[in-house]
């Protein structure tokens, strides 16, 4: 997808958001997680020509920009499927089935976690606890939370997103 | 059950919305704060309240500002840490989801305190409806007077900007989230110099946790009398408990501190999922657990302390029958393995090496020497690391083997199992 968009093109997207999160900071350094996160929503990730943009747009060196995407997981720094499925597979949803669902994912997609469906529909991966511990277990489909699931209402969720294009809003 | 205090609205669907805020006493607090208080007389107010910090380590909330110095001519911030990220904790999303009032109007009333004018609200990036309704709750409160260019004519001014976390544990710790809103790699920093003297760009500031800031409402609208008659009196006040695993009734629970943990998980949660409560960890996975037969201690600051663990983010875990407390332990070190920024060595090895001797015993390949080698590293861990993700995980780690040597044997070499 990233094939056409230009440095140029990037910072034309992005130069108002950008400036709007500057503004609520004494330091530019400080917008650099906002202007990913801008970057991110619009784009679906983040990627070598938006950290030139990023470091163009907030006068930063690039490396500064580089060191924040690398370090936060929320960050996809490669192309993520139409829908991102994050099972938690912490304690409290380990207790109640995690492990279960997790392979009842794997099997249903045919792919393992860290992975996306060869037809970009679905990326799947594991990850730490959501805060929702009181619904375990949890799966965090794109922006929303999704509790108390049972391969049964995985299997309608899975069948429900199938028939959807894009990818939620924030 | 006694009086809701936080949790009053949650169940209205409206709790979010500032009129319904307003109905149910809301911005009394502040009303009272800037008409009758001088920001001393807060400080003095919330430190004679005796209300310690519900984000983990319950420092006591009014100590913290009487270090915010008086006489140094830069900026002062607040920052809410929001990032809730110890495993089993979710109180704070709640709060936010349904009653952000009661956090924006306390975020007030401690900026207040401290002379701040600029406050950041750091949410982690997975909670998008916390962040739409606090978004949404910062511009009512805007719209009304409660926020912005001198709050009801007091002359007191205050913004409050959310920034939102991208996944990562550790800016939970206080320097590692300033270092987050500074636009860096969330990495803890040397202490001191404490955050209440160099902060946030190297300015005084203070990190108090949602709850924490959610209590000072109530504490201002209906005075400390009130407040300290709520749970033990060295350590006040309403509190929320977060009830899940292996418990038939999880969930969000508003209880009096000092009731034990036993009665929390019979009587709250409903008892164990499958057979009785072999285990229970008291405050979210970094505090040691307790075996069923010690669930008599009471679930307080000072008692969980005095028993070897802690309150931290009072979320409880229960672990019934069914669970295999080596397991237990793998995923909890997985997790703190994980989560480790990689700043000291015996935290980033440590972990490391720990999480691959346990997932070798649950494999069923583990070594004669295997426990007393996870009992070595807890040891070179605890107490000798940067920050206290490396000590929690030692300590959590550490109990799961005090308590329960037995499974990790039996793991190990079942055949010299003695049932
Ligand atoms: C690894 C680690 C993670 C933490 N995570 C949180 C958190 O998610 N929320 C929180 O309020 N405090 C967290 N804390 C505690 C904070 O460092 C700090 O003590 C707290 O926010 C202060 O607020 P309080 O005084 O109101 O409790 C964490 C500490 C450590 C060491
Ligand atoms: S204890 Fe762990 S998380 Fe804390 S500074 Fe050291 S490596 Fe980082
Ligand atoms: S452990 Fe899964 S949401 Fe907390």
């Amino acid at each position: 997808m990233s094939d056409a968009r230009s440095l140029t093109d990037i910072k034309r997207d992005l130069a108002t958001g950008v400036r709007q999160m500057r503004a609520r900071y004494p330091t530019s350094r400080s917008a650099i997680m906002p202007a990913l996160e801008l970057a991110q929503q619009k784009y679906g990730q983040v990627e070598g020509l938006t950290y030139q943009a990023v470091s163009e747009l907030l006068d930063v060196p690039e490396i500064w920009v580089f060191e924040v995407a690398s370090f936060y997981s929320l960050f996809d720094r490669s192309q993520t499927g139409r829908h991102h499925l994050r099972l938690c597979t912490n304690l409290s949803c380990m207790l109640r089935g995690s492990d279960a669902l997790m392979q009842h994912l794997q099997n249903r997609l045919a792919i393992k976690s860290g992975e996306t469906t060869s037809d970009g529909a679905f990326t799947l991966t594991d990850v730490e606890c959501l805060g929702a511990c009181e619904m375990a277990p949890v799966l965090m489909v794109d922006a929303r939370y999704h509790g108390d699931l049972t391969t049964d209402k995985l299997d309608v969720l899975l069948a429900s997103l199938a028939g959807q294009p894009t990818k939620e809003a924030t | 059950m006694s009086e809701l205090v936080l949790l009053k609205n949650i169940d209205n669907p409206d709790a979010s919305r500032i009129e319904t805020y307003e109905k149910s006493g809301g911005y009394q607090g502040l009303r009272t704060v800037l008409r009758d208080y001088d920001p001393d007389q807060v400080i003095e107010t919330v430190k004679s309240s005796n209300l310690r910090g519900r984000g983990g380590a319950g420092f006591p909330t009014g100590l913290k500002w009487s270090f915010v110095p008086k006489d140094n001519p830069l900026p002062r911030y607040l920052c809410c840490n929001a990032d809730e990220g110890e495993p089993g904790t979710f109180k704070d999303r709640i709060l936010m989801e349904r009653d952000p009032h009661q956090l924006i109007e306390g975020m007030v009333i401690a900026a207040y305190a401290i002379g701040c004018k600029t406050a950041y609200l750091y949410i982690r990036g997975e909670y998008s409806v916390s962040i739409e309704h606090c978004q949404q709750a910062i511009d009512e409160a805007h719209a009304l007077g409660y926020l912005g260019q001198n709050i009801l004519n007091s002359g007191h001014s205050l913004d409050i900007h959310i920034h939102k976390g991208a996944g990562a544990y550790i800016c939970g710790e206080e320097t590692a989230l300033l270092e987050s809103i500074e636009g860096k790699r969330g990495q803890p920093k040397l202490k001191p110099p404490f955050p209440a003297v160099a902060g946030l760009y190297e300015c005084p500031t203070v990190v108090n946790n949602v709850e924490t800031l959610a209590c000072l409402p109530h504490l201002f609208r209906r005075g400390e009398d009130w407040f300290s008659s709520i749970g033990p009196k060295d350590a006040p006040g309403p509190k929320l408990f977060g009830l899940s695993g292996h418990v038939r009734k999880p969930g969000l629970y508003e209880l009096p501190m000092g009731m034990s943990l036993g009665e929390m998980l019979e009587v709250y949660g409903g008892g164990a999922l499958n057979g009785a409560f072999k285990a229970a960890i008291p405050g979210g996975v970094s505090a040691p657990m307790f075996p069923s037969d010690l669930f008599d201690v009471k679930m307080d600051f000072g008692s969980l302390a005095a028993a070897g663990s802690m309150l931290g983010s009072a979320a409880v875990i229960g672990l019934d029958d069914t669970a295999s407390i080596p397991v237990v332990a793998r995923r909890i070190t997985e997790f703190f393995n994980h989560e480790s920024c990689g700043k000291c060595t015996p935290c980033r090895e440590g972990l490391t090496w720990a999480a691959k001797i346990l997932r070798r015993i649950e494999a069923g390949q583990g070594q004669v020497g295997d426990v007393e080698q996870l009992a070595m590293l807890c040891g070179g861990i605890f107490g000798k690391s940067f920050c206290a993700l490396g000590d929690g995980a030692a300590w959590a780690l550490g109990a799961t083997i005090k308590h329960f040597r037995h499974e990790f044997d039996a793991l190990i070499a079942p055949q010299t199992m003695v049932s």
